[in-house]
């Protein structure tokens, strides 16, 4: 490879870099709306920049609500960008959850990026996302 | 399926308990293979939920993304004496079911 | 000359007294002795410490159960000889592996707990792996949580230790490595993005993310072996015992932290 299609390939990963950090919706997690519109915040997605094991890592979503009668989440969408199984999850809540706060473990098929939408008693659509780096075991393991 | 449920013994009325689940259940994904290069089924836990004194209060579907030997926490409101009964299902259909008192007073 | 010669023999007497003056000598400085929990990120070594949450407990609680559950031809439990696993267990799995006074052998808790089936039980063993022996074996480890791993090599144990450091030096597998190429000599250097580990066998039977289950020290050694590419032994090989006493006396002061959580 020559240096300069090389640099050029670095540029292209910085361009990439930051597509990602702009954060568009993950279209199989806004096809949960409806067509209705996603749009970014209250809900807050966390997981570790990095990741021993893809096989479980931990993740927490929470969602800024009051949890009233008339104000709630109803439920919650969680949605892996490379895994075989894109939905990896939906959380039903209601009033009585008192707190729209999740914590779970996954498993992330790669380094990647993972979306929680949230639905609202009001109709409307929240999302999150957060990225991280899965790492690869150093040694094979056929026990 | 062995399962473990933690919950607060005691409530104030009104108060957010915290509710954590573990269950036992290897939430195979359908993409690997035995030894003999068999493809083994998927089988995972695919809907979990949990009633509290006869009402749900919390549910959820999961798939393969949920991590082997499922982990979840979740809260509910402390609204009166009596019981959470947790129930989950897998793909093949076997069902678990765990039962925890709660006693609420001021 | 005569001070050179007592000095000589001062210097080669620690081997002559076999096990005793040998358990002082370390592979590692007590200082630099580091369990694998110091070698995981900082989820999965709050996994471990979390009672609740740590995937391991299952087995735990699955053991506690077994522990009374009568089985085989005697209708006995392990609860009918040895009572409260909480007091009689305790302090047991750091003095394991360790020579069965009756038949001679040397026995890891897996094969304890497996000869107390056929010889006082008169039921079918374990089978390796299963979940059974997994989830009592757990349960007893547990019961000694904390307390420094302390195993004798003394006495018929002296062997058995012997060939356990020999098999730990021992070339194997394409890669031509032995276990101390990566766990004695390069522990704490990267080998792609995993810290490499000192190899301690303090937080087994463990739950590891790569087996998404519990699995036992000789399955470790197993994965070991197939990631240096070397032919794994069968489950039950009397090199594994070998190893497993090796590992105990190389990481003697170490809390058992069973069920441990590793990558």
């Amino acid at each position: 490879m020559k240096r300069r299609t090389f640099l050029a390939g670095l540029g292209g990963l910085a361009l990439a870099g930051a597509a990602l950090a702009q954060e568009s919706l993950d279209p199989r997690a806004a096809a949960v709306a409806k067509g209705a519109p996603v749009r970014k915040g209250k809900v807050k997605v966390t997981l570790p920049q990095l990741a021993d094991n893809g096989n479980s890592v931990p993740i927490r979503i929470v969602v800024d609500s009051p949890m009233t009668a008339t104000d709630y989440v109803k439920s919650i969408h969680l949605y892996s960008e490379r895994n075989p199984v894109s939905n990896m999850a939906n959380f039903y809540l209601g009033p009585r959850s008192g707190k729209a706060e999740i914590d779970s473990r996954v498993r992330l098929a790669g380094s990647q990026k993972v979306t929680a939408v949230a639905a609202l008693s009001d109709g409307s659509f929240w999302y999150d996302a957060a990225s991280i780096v899965v790492t690869l075991s150093a040694c094979l393991d056929e026990s | 399926m062995a399962a473990r449920i933690q919950i607060p013994p005691k409530a104030k009325p009104g108060e957010i308990i915290e509710i954590r689940v573990l269950i036992q259940h290897p939430m195979e994904t359908g993409y690997r293979q035995d030894d003999v290069g068999h493809p083994i089924k998927r089988n995972v836990i695919n809907v979990l939920s949990c009633r509290y004194n006869g009402v749900e209060v919390f549910r959820a579907d999961l798939s393969s993304g949920i991590a082997a030997n499922p982990y979840i926490q979740f809260y509910a409101v402390a609204d009166q004496s009596g019981e959470l009964e947790f129930t989950w299902i897998d793909d093949e259909g076997k069902q678990g079911s765990e039962r925890q008192s709660i006693e609420v007073a001021a | 000359m005569k001070r050179l010669a007592l000095a000589a023999a001062l210097l080669v007497a620690p081997h002559l007294f076999g096990g005793n003056a040998v358990a002082q000598e370390r592979a590692i400085p007590l200082e630099n002795l580091k369990s694998g929990s110091a070698f995981l990120g900082d989820d999965l070594r709050s996994l471990q410490n979390d009672d609740f949450a740590n995937p391991g407990m299952l087995w735990v609680e699955r053991g506690e159960k077994l522990w009374s559950e009568p089985a085989g031809r005697t209708k006995q439990s392990c609860s009918s000889c040895h009572q409260d696993a909480k007091v009689s267990m305790r302090g047991v799995a750091a003095r394991y592996p360790k020579i069965d006074a009756e038949s001679g052998r040397l026995l890891d808790l897996e094969g304890r707990i497996n000869l107390c089936r056929a010889r006082r039980m008169g039921a079918e063993p374990f089978k390796y792996e299963s979940e059974g022996l997994l989830a009592l074996t757990a349960y007893v480890a547990r019961q000694s949580k904390g307390m420094p791993m302390n195993v004798s090599i003394m006495g018929a144990a002296r062997p058995r230790f012997d060939a356990g450091e020999k098999a730990y030096h021992l070339r194997r597998g394409q890669m031509n490595l032995s276990c101390a190429h990566c766990h004695e000599a390069n522990w704490g250097k990267r080998l792609l993005s995993e810290t490499i580990s000192q190899g301690q066998p303090n937080g087994y039977p463990a739950y590891r993310m790569e087996w998404q289950t519990l699995g036992s020290l000789e399955r470790r050694l197993r994965a070991c072996l197939s990631g240096i590419r070397a032919q794994m032994l069968p489950y039950g090989s009397p090199e594994y015992l070998d190893l497993e006493l090796y590992l105990a006396w190389r990481a003697q002061g170490l809390p058992i932290e069973t069920p441990g959580v590793r990558r």
